[in-house]
């Protein structure tokens, strides 16, 4: 089985912020727009190289994602910046009317998505972000799961002309996929080839899926692991073509399965080949204060859920 | 430049389109309609630098943005007859596979529009926007943009107010059609928003009154007033007193007709009170 090395842990937040950093120095049409969470967001260096191209709009976000829809006429392309929760249920009536009707070319950059974002609690731990923004016409959607990637999509969206949700987290995660590596929007990355099971896994959870995977690998059962960094356009024969081999799936993704990856997936499977499938996802409820660690084992987001989900669905083989 | 009897003239024929438009598909808005005719004649005939054809980008000319989206049919009326698509189109107005959606919109590529409204209170902060853009772009064309009274109870507009000012917005002059009226009554009796004139001060704008907003001389006037105030470092905000249904009398100085087509016989009084000027699409 392939292996994959944590290369030291950091956060995908900063990923975007070093993404950030290099597009304000190869494209002059990039400007940068943030709620008063600058730091949060790893936009101070962008802020520091290019004050004229950084927008500080306060505490108002339904204003900052009409302003940057009002940005892209006269061909600038404006990322804005604030927690994913902020990005996406405060603002969702701008976002739909403004940007993704409108057909403006917006990046909406959210941090601090899902549980990991910690002790502040449930105000700010927005676990349907996924399929709120998914549901929007011509929006696409991307969840990445290490600094590596989350500068990758950064770099990578930049150059896709129309609405995109980035969605990334708070926490210093394992980093593991290549330092500059290629990132194909709607492109799946297989991580590891496998025959008995498939898992398809977003964001925090891909870690998660790699380290399942290596205890299953040592118990005889071989999976195959894909990172799915696109829920939208999703990448739909990857999977089909990887169940086809396996005969089962797991989906895990750090979002409630109402909305979320698994919801797509299982879409993609109803309608061209129905397929035994467990969902690692928060079962339709709200987050809480925690450490990431305690609340992805709380809340079923971790290797083990990912393990237990595995024998589930392979004995409905 | 047109002179003011044509300006006139055209005024007369926009509200005939109104009218006719809202008539045919019994649907849409004409009370906020006729009460701004003047003012979207005068800006699109007389005050707004714009060029030739239409993109999207609007380099080099002067871009209007409508926020309040539902008074499309004087909008379409206007960017008809000022070039931007065939006057023969006014036709499709809210029929199916029409460019000219019930409010506007960018998605079907009609000409002349820039972004969608509709959903209320969006628009201050997209001019804005295109207003931070030309400024990026050393662009030193104005941004033009409409609001409705009642709108401003939409709390967006409010950071959008307190952003523009905070941040030396100015190259946008933002109106408020000030008509009293919205869906349910009043504005003072729906919910009353005090001295707008002095909100906005208190924002940090200048602020231009045009007391007689049905008036093309004094529209022409006002905004001549507040183009001179801009680049000064302040927003500019044009209060402009209109009389919701102007042009028609039994539409005139109530809230009945914000969203409600006239009949037959409504559409012949209204039509002949408003004789056919440049011809009728």
């Amino acid at each position: 089985m392939k292996t994959y090395t944590n290369t030291g842990n950091k956060d995908t937040r900063s990923g975007f912020g070093a993404g950030l950093t290099e597009l304000g120095k190869t494209n002059e049409n990039v400007v940068a727009l943030c709620a008063d969470l600058t730091g949060s967001l790893k936009m101070d260096e962008f802020k520091a190289n290019h004050p004229e191209r950084f927008f500080q709009v306060g505490i108002a976000e339904a204003n900052m994602i009409g302003i940057a829809a009002g940005m892209t006429i006269g061909g600038k392309i404006p990322f804005t910046g604030t927690f994913a929760n902020f990005s996406t249920g405060r603002v969702y009536d701008q976002i739909r009317q403004s940007v993704a009707y409108s057909d403006k070319n917006v990046k909406i950059c959210a941090s601090h998505a899902g549980v990991t974002l910690g002790e502040d609690g449930a105000t700010h731990q927005i676990l349907e972000d996924i399929g709120l923004m998914k549901m929007l016409p011509g929006m696409t959607v991307i969840n990445t799961c290490d600094f590596n990637q989350t500068k990758a999509a950064t770099l990578a969206i930049a150059k896709h002309h129309g609405p995109v949700y980035l969605r990334f987290g708070r926490p210093k995660v394992p980093n593991f996929t290549p330092e500059n590596g290629d990132f194909k929007i709607g492109k799946a990355v297989i991580l590891t080839e496998g025959s008995d099971v498939t898992i398809v896994a977003t964001g925090h959870l891909v870690w998660e899926a790699l380290e399942a995977a290596k205890v299953l690998n040592e118990n005889g059962i071989s999976a195959e692991v894909i990172n799915i960094h696109t829920i939208k356009p999703l990448d739909d024969q990857a999977i089909l073509d990887s169940v086809s081999k396996t005969g089962c799936i797991v989906t895990a993704e750090e979002h409630n399965y109402l909305g979320g990856l698994g919801e797509s997936v299982a879409r993609v499977l109803a309608k061209h080949k129905p397929t035994p499938q467990e969902f690692v996802a928060t079962n339709d409820t709200f987050g809480e204060s925690g450490t990431p660690s305690q609340l992805m084992e709380k809340y079923g987001l971790n290797n083990d859920a990912i393990l237990k989900a595995v024998k589930t669905v392979l004995k409905r083989k | 430049m047109p002179n003011i009897q044509q300006l006139e003239d055209l005024t007369t024929q926009v509200r005939r389109d109104i009218l006719r438009m809202v008539h045919k598909v019994n649907s849409g808005h004409p009370g906020g309609s006729l009460g701004c005719a003047e003012f979207f004649v005068t800006l699109y005939q007389d005050i707004m630098e714009t060029k030739d054809g239409f993109d999207m980008d609007g380099k080099g000319e002067d871009l209007f943005f409508l926020s309040n989206g539902h008074i499309s049919p004087v909008y379409y009326s206007i960017l008809a007859r000022s070039g931007y698509f065939p006057v023969d189109e006014l036709n499709t107005f809210r029929l199916i596979d029409s460019r000219l959606q019930g409010h506007p919109t960018t998605h079907e590529g009609l000409p002349g529009v820039r972004i969608a409204s509709g959903s209320l209170g969006q628009g201050m902060s997209v001019a804005i926007g295109a207003a931070e853009a030309k400024k990026l772009n050393n662009d030193d064309h104005l941004i033009y943009s409409l609001h409705g009274d009642g709108e401003l109870q939409e709390g967006q507009n409010w950071e959008a107010i307190m952003y523009a000012a905070g941040n030396k917005v100015d190259n946008l002059i933002a109106t408020v059609d000030l008509n009293g009226q919205q869906i349910d009554g009043s504005t003072d009796n729906v919910l009353p928003m005090g001295n707008l004139k002095a909100k906005f001060e208190a924002f940090g704008w200048t602020v231009v009154e045009i007391e007689e907003g049905n008036n093309i001389e004094a529209i022409l006037k006002g905004m001549a007033e507040a183009k001179s105030l801009t680049g000064k470092e302040k927003p500019v905000c044009v209060l402009l007193k209109t009389v919701m249904g102007n042009g028609v009398d039994f539409m005139m100085h109530t809230h009945a007709w914000h969203g409600k087509a006239p009949n037959d016989e409504q559409l012949e009084i209204g039509l002949a009170q408003n004789a056919e000027t440049l011809g009728d699409y």
